[in-house]
C-alpha cells in the first residue's frame, strides 16, 4: 500500500495512501507499529505513530486496515492489564519478557478461553439493539451480559444452547432485512465514538466512595463528572487509587495515563489482597486497569482514555453503575499539545490546540445516568472522575480551566494542607458538588438530618477561616470565649472528621452512616460545650476534657462496634459535658 | 560504539548548517534518531543524530558543535544504529565521558553487549513494588522520609546549599538493613565544575566504593549535547547491573537542572514552540522516560533506584524544573535555605519533603513497629511548634498559653536535636526513633493522639525498662 515518506518524532507521513479514510488505522513499516490517520492531502497522508517510531526509514511501507480505531468488547475484560491500545500487558509477559518490545502483539481477549454461555431469548424473537441475548459468568463478582450490538436488529433464527464457546465462535444468527447475521460474545466499537442509548437521565444516588469528605459534604451522584486537580503530591493519585478500591460501583476502571509505573505496581498489588466485603471474592474480578505510563508511548495516551471510557460505556449498557477514573488527563493533554506542535498546527494558550477544551469535553461528557437500549430495560450509569496536574500547582492554566467549564464536581486539592500532612488535601473551601441536590433523596434514607449538619459543619469551617486571620494578628488567647470553642471544633471537623488516611487499616474506609455518626457526634459536643461556656466555664478547661481524645479516636474504632461505642460516648459526654 | 560495516551507506552532501542542526539531502536507508557520522574535510569525525527525515532531506543534529562543517567537503554518513553502550561487568571502576568513552586513561572494556541508551519501558504489569528500606543513616531522611529500594527520590536544592555533601553521605552510608549484598553506584555528573565532579570520585574513592562504582562525566565545558546522552548512559548501566548482574544500583545524577537547561538549548535550536517558560512541552516526558527506569521488577534480583540532584532556580519549587520533577519522581527532599542559615546539617525542609515510598518500607521487619507513629506525631507537633512561631513572631511568646510554650520549644529541639546531626555521624534507624522518643517526654502524655497506647508504654521515656 503506501510507504513513509517523512518521520518527525511521533508523526510520520506517508506517501501512496490514496483511498484511506481519517482515523482510520495503519500498520507503520516492517514492525507493524500501530497508528492512526489524522490528516490527508492528495496521496499523502499524516499518521500520529501509537508507538516509538525510533529506527523507521523513509521508503517502510505502511498498510492500512480499513477499519477505525476500535475496542475489542466481551468476556475477558474484567481483572485485565491493558496498555494504552487495549493489549494485554500480562499475555506481553508470557514469554518471560519483562520488558515493552515496540511493535508487540497481545490480543485483548483471549481467544482461545472458552466460557460459559447461557442464552436468554429463543428463537423467533424480535431482538432490538442492545437486547441482552444471554449472559457469561465472566467473574464472580460481574455476569457478561451479552447484547446485541449496536447497529443490529431482527429476528432470532437460531441460537446456539446453554454451553462453552469462545469468543469467535457464532453464538447467534440474526435476520436483518433479509440478510442474516452472526453474533460472537465478542463486538467491536470506535472509541472515539459514544456508545447509543435510549435516554440519558440527571445523576442521582450517591457514589458511596468510603471517602468522608466527599461523600458527605461533596457527594459524587451516579452519572457525574468530577475532577481532581492539584499540585504534585497532593494526593490525586491516592484519592483516585481510593476510588477503584472502594466506591461501592458494580465496576470500577483506573486509567494510569502518562504516570508513574511503581504507581502502577502499588495499586495492581494491592488487589492481589482486597476482598470485597460481602462475598470475600477477590475485588480486582470487577476492576479493569490501562496503564499506559510515563514512559510509554506519549500519543497511546489520547486513546488510552477513549479505551478505558469504552468499556466502562460498554458496561455501562448491561445495566451496571460505573466508575472510571483517569489519572491524569494533563498527561493526556500534553500528547496533544505535543503532537499539535509536530503538526505545525496554530498554538492556542500555552502551546495547547484550539481543541483542547472540546476534546475534553468529549471524554468527560460520555459520563451519564442513561435508559439502556434494548430490553430488559434497565438503568446504567458511568461516573467520570479526572486527575488534572496543574504546572507549579497554578489553577489558571488551561488543561484545569477547560475541565471546570465541564464538570459538576471539583475536588481541589490544596499543597498547603499537603505540607501539613492533613489527607486527603481537598480543599473544604474551595471545592464544591453541584450534585448535593442530587444526592438529597438518598442521604434522607439514612440520615434525615445530613444536609443540615453538612451545612452547620461547613459553615463553622467558614468562620474558622475569617478567625485564623484574626489570630495571626492578635493571638489564640485574645480571642471571646466561645470564638476559642469554635476554634476547637472547626478543628475537631478538619482533623477527626475531614482527616482520613488511606493508609489507615480502620478508617481507609468509612460508610455513609458511619460517617453520620461521627460528624453529629462532634456536632454535638461543640452544642454541649457551647452550653458549658454560655455558663461560664473557660475553653482551656473544656479542651482538657477527656471526651476530645475520646472523640479523635473514633477513627479507631471497628466497624462492628462503632454504633455501641458512640451510644456510650454520648452518654458520656452527657454526663460529663455540662455547665457549672 | 558499534561501527558495524554491514551499515555503511552512501555519503551525503551538506546543503544547509543551522545552529546545531545540518540539513542534507535525504540519505537513503538512515533511521529516524540513527546515530550518523559527520565527516569534516580535515577528516575528524563528529556524531549526530537524525531528528527529521524525509524524502527530500534529513536533518541532523550535530554532536560537539558545528563549528568547521562545511557545504564543500564534509559529509554526512549512516552508521545504522541508534546510540549504544558497550557493556560488560567491567564497567565497575571505570570512568566514561558523555558518549560513553573512557577518561580514566584505561582501555575501552570489552563488550558483551551493546545496549541501547534508551532503555526499554518496564512492563508495569512486571514491576514490583518498592518496598525495601534503605538506612542513609540520616535522622531527615530515615525517620520523617524514608527511601527505599527501587524508588526515584530527588534532592531539591538551592545555589550554595550543601546538596553534594548530603548526597556523599548518603553514598558512604546507604544501607539495606540486615543485608550485605551486591549494590553499586552509578555516577552521572551533568554540566557541573570539574570539582564539583572531582569531590563525588574522591569521596566514592575515600569510602571504598570506587571498584563498585561507574561514573559517566558531562562537566560545564564539555558539550551540551553530550549532556543529553550521559544521564541515558548512566541509566543503562545501572539497568545493566541491576537486571543482568543482580545488583542494588544506586544512581546519583546532578546536576539535572544543568540537563534540563541543555534540553532547552536544543529545543530552541530545532525551533521547537517552546512551553513554560522556554522549556520544550515534552520535558516532562523527557525526564519521565528516565526516571521510570527506577524500579524492581518480579523474579529480579536487582534494583535500581535513582536519587537525581537539582538546583531550583531561585529557590522557586514552582519553576518547571522542580515542578516537572516533583510530577514525575516519588517524593522529594528538599533542602532548606532557612535551616542552612541557622547552621542546621542537613537542612532538610520538614513540610516540603515527602517519600511516597514510605509506607512499603517501614515498619516491624523493616525498621520498627513504631517507626509510623512516631513519624507522625513527630510531625504534627513539628508543625504545630511552627505555627505558634509564626504567631509568635507577631504577638510575642509571652501571648501565648503554658501548653503552646511547650510545643513552641519543642519546634526548636526538634530542630537541633532530631533534624542537624554531624556529617560524618550515621544513626542506626532505632536511635533515629529514639530521638523521637525523647522529644515526645517533653509533650503531655494524652497530647500523643497519634501514638497507639502500647506503643507509648513500651517506648516512652518514662516507662521504659519498667
Ligand atoms: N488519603 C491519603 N491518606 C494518606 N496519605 C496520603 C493520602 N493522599 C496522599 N497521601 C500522601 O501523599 C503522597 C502523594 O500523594 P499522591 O501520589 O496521590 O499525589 P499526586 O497528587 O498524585 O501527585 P502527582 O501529581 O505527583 O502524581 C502519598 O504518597 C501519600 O504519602
Ligand atoms: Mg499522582
Amino acid at each position: 500500500m503506501g510507504k513513509i515518506w517523512r518521520i518527525s518524532g511521533p508523526v510520520v507521513i506517508a506517501e501512496g495512501m490514496r483511498g484511506s479514510q481519517v482515523y482510520e488505522v495503519v500498520h507503520i513499516g516492517e514492525e507493524e507499529l500501530i497508528g492512526e490517520v489524522i490528516g490527508l492531502d492528495g496521496d499523502r497522508a499524516t499518521i500520529q505513530a501509537h508507538e516509538d517510531t525510533l529506527g523507521l526509514r523513509v521508503g517502510e511501507r505502511i498498510e492500512g486496515t480499513g477499519k477505525i480505531l476500535t475496542a475489542e468488547l466481551g468476556p475477558g475484560i474484567m481483572a485485565s492489564i491493558y496498555d494504552g491500545l487495549q493489549k494485554s500487558l500480562t499475555s506481553l509477559m508470557s514469554g518471560g519478557e519483562l520488558f515493552l518490545k515496540r511493535g508487540a502483539k497481545a490480543f485483548a481477549l483471549p481467544r482461545d478461553k472458552k466460557w460459559h454461555f447461557t442464552p436468554r431469548v429463543k428463537v423467533g424473537d424480535t431482538l432490538d439493539e442492545g437486547h441482552i441475548i444471554g449472559v457469561v459468568p465472566e467473574t464472580e463478582l460481574v455476569e457478561h451480559r451479552i447484547m446485541v450490538p449496536p447497529g443490529t436488529r431482527g429476528t432470532l433464527k437460531r441460537i446456539v444452547g446453554e454451553g462453552e464457546y469462545t469468543i469467535e465462535e457464532p453464538i447467534a444468527w440474526v435476520e436483518q432485512g433479509g440478510v442474516q447475521k452472526e453474533l460472537t460474545l465478542k463486538q467491536e466499537w470506535p472509541v472515539r465514538k459514544p456508545r447509543p442509548y435510549k435516554n440519558r437521565f440527571d445523576p442521582s444516588g450517591l457514589l458511596v466512595t468510603g471517602m468522608r469528605i466527599m461523600d458527605y459534604m461533596f457527594p459524587l451522584a451516579l452519572g457525574g463528572k468530577a475532577c481532581v486537580p492539584g499540585g504534585f503530591g497532593t494526593g490525586k493519585t491516592v484519592a483516585l487509587q481510593q476510588l477503584v478500591r472502594w466506591a461501592q460501583t458494580d465496576i470500577n476502571i483506573y486509567v494510569g495515563c502518562g504516570e508513574r509505573g511503581n504507581e502502577m505496581a502499588d495499586v495492581l498489588h494491592s488487589f492481589t489482597r482486597l476482598r470485597e466485603p460481602k462475598t470475600g471474592r477477590l475485588l480486582m474480578e470487577k476492576e479493569v486497569f490501562i496503564a499506559n505510563t510515563s514512559n510509554m508511548p506519549v500519543i497511546a495516551r489520547e486513546v488510552s482514555v477513549f479505551i478505558g471510557i469504552t468499556l466502562a460505556e460498554y458496561f455501562r449498557d448491561m445495566g451496571y453503575d460505573i466508575l472510571l477514573v483517569a489519572d491524569s488527563t494533563s498527561r493526556w493533554a500534553e500528547a496533544m499539545r505535543e503532537l499539535g506542535g509536530r503538526l505545525e498546527e496554530m498554538p492556542g494558550e500555552e502551546g495547547f490546540p484550539p481543541y483542547l477544551g472540546s476534546r475534553l469535553a468529549s471524554f468527560y461528557e460520555r459520563a451519564g445516568m442513561v435508559e439502556c437500549l434494548g430490553s430488559p430495560q434497565r438503568k446504567g450509569s458511568l461516573t467520570v472522575v479526572g486527575a488534572v496536574s496543574p504546572p507549579g500547582a497554578d489553577f489558571s492554566e488551561p488543561v484545569t480551566q477547560n475541565t471546570l467549564r465541564i464538570i459538576e464536581a471539583l475536588y481541589s486539592l490544596d499543597v498547603a494542607l499537603a505540607n501539613r500532612r492533613h489527607f486527603p488535601t481537598i480543599n473544604w473551601l474551595a471545592s464544591y458538588s453541584l450534585y448535593a441536590e442530587n444526592t438529597r433523596e438518598w442521604w434522607s434514607e439514612i440520615a434525615p438530618d445530613w444536609a443540615d449538619i453538612r451545612a452547620s459543619a461547613l459553615k463553622v469551617l467558614q468562620q474558622e477561616a475569617q478567625l485564623e486571620e484574626i489570630v495571626r494578628l492578635v493571638g489564640p488567647e485574645a480571642l471571646p470565649e466561645n470564638d476559642k470553642l469554635l476554634l476547637l471544633c472547626a478543628r475537631m471537623i478538619r482533623e477527626d472528621f475531614l482527616a482520613q488516611s488511606a493508609y489507615h487499616e480502620i478508617d481507609t474506609y468509612c460508610l455513609p452512616k458511619r460517617a453520620h455518626l461521627m460528624l453529629q457526634t462532634i456536632m454535638k459536643f461543640y452544642e454541649l460545650a457551647g452550653a458549658m461556656v454560655n455558663s461560664g466555664i473557660p475553653v482551656s478547661e473544656i479542651r482538657s476534657s477527656p471526651m476530645v481524645p475520646r472523640i479523635s479516636r473514633m477513627k479507631d474504632i471497628p466497624s462492628e462496634e462503632f454504633e455501641d461505642r458512640i451510644a456510650e460516648l454520648w452518654t458520656e459526654m452527657d454526663a460529663s459535658l455540662v455547665g457549672g | 560504539m558499534e561501527y558495524s560495516a554491514l551499515y555503511i551507506k552512501e555519503a551525503q552532501a551538506i546543503e544547509k548548517v543551522k545552529g546545531s542542526l545540518l540539513v542534507t539531502r535525504s540519505v537513503p536507508g538512515i533511521k529516524f534518531e540513527e546515530i550518523v557520522d559527520v565527516q569534516l574535510h580535515s577528516g575528524e569525525l563528529k556524531l549526530g543524530k537524525a531528528i527529521d527525515i524525509s524524502g527530500e532531506i534529513s536533518i541532523i543534529q550535530v554532536f560537539g558543535g558545528v563549528s568547521e562543517v562545511d557545504l564543500v567537503g564534509s559529509r554526512v554518513r549512516c552508521k545504522g544504529e541508534t546510540l549504544k553502550l558497550p557493556v560488560s561487568i567491567d564497567i565497575l571502576g571505570r570512568i566514561f565521558n558523555g558518549m560513553g568513552e573512557p577518561i580514566d586513561g584505561n582501555p575501552p572494556i570489552i563488550p558483551d553487549d551493546y545496549l541501547d541508551i534508551n532503555g526499554e519501558p518496564i512492563n508495569p504489569a512486571a514491576r514490583m513494588p518498592p518496598a525495601e528500606f534503605i538506612e542513609t543513616g540520616i535522622s531527615a531522611i530515615d525517620g520523617l522520609n524514608a527511601l527505599v529500594r527501587g524508588q526515584k527520590l530527588p534532592l531539591f536544592s538551592g545555589a550554595g546549599l550543601p546538596h553534594n555533601r548530603i548526597a556523599a553521605q548518603i553514598i558512604r552510608q546507604a544501607a539495606v538493613k540486615g543485608k550485605e549484598e551486591r549494590f553499586a553506584i552509578v555516577f552521572g555528573a551533568l554540566g557541573v565544575s570539574y570539582d564539583e565532579a572531582s569531590f563525588f570520585m574522591r569521596n566514592l574513592e575515600e569510602t571504598g566504593a570506587l571498584e563498585r562504582s561507574v561514573a559517566f562525566i558531562n562537566t560545564a565545558s564539555d558539550p551540551v549535547i553530550e549532556r543529553i546522552s550521559t544521564p541515558r548512559l548512566a541509566l543503562t548501566a545501572a539497568e545493566y547491573l541491576a537486571w543482568q548482574h543482580d545488583m542494588h544500583v544506586l544512581v546519583i545524577l546532578t546536576d539535572m537542572t544543568n540537563y534540563c537547561e541543555a534540553l532547552r538549548e536544543l529545543s530552541a535550536m530545532r525551533e521547537e514552540i517552546p512551553s513554560r517558560r522556554g522549556y520544550p512541552g515534552y520535558m516532562y516526558t523527557d525526564l519521565a522516560t528516565m526516571y521510570e527506569r527506577a524500579g524492581r521488577i518480579s523474579g529480579k534480583e536487582g534494583s535500581v533506584t535513582i536519587i537525581p540532584i537539582l538546583t531550583m532556580p531561585d529557590d522557586d519549587i514552582t519553576h518547571p524544573i522542580p515542578d516537572l520533577t516533583g510530577y514525575i519522581t516519588e517524593g522529594q527532599i528538599v533542602l532548606s535555605r532557612e535551616f542552612d542559615r541557622k547552621g542546621i546539617y542537613p537542612p532538610i525542609d520538614v513540610f516540603l519533603s515527602l517519600s511516597r515510598m514510605m509506607k512499603e518500607g517501614i515498619g516491624p521487619g523493616q525498621t520498627r513497629e513504631d517507626h509510623n507513629n512516631v513519624f507522625m506525631q513527630s510531625y504534627a507537633a513539628y508543625a504545630e511548634g511552627c505555627y505558634l512561631r509564626e504567631i509568635s513572631t507577631i504577638i510575642g511568646a509571652e501571648g501565648l498559653s503554658d501548653r503552646d510554650k511547650v510545643y513552641l520549644n519543642n519546634a526548636d529541639a526538634f530542630e537541633t536535636t532530631f533534624i542537624a546531626q554531624g556529617e560524618t555521624e550515621k544513626r542506626t534507624v532505632e536511635q533515629t526513633l529514639d530521638i523521637g522518643w525523647q522529644l515526645f517526654a517533653n509533650l503531655a502524655e494524652e497530647d500523643l493522639k497519634l501514638i497507639s497506647e502500647e506503643f507509648i508504654k513500651k517506648y516512652h521515656p518514662k516507662y521504659r525498662g519498667k
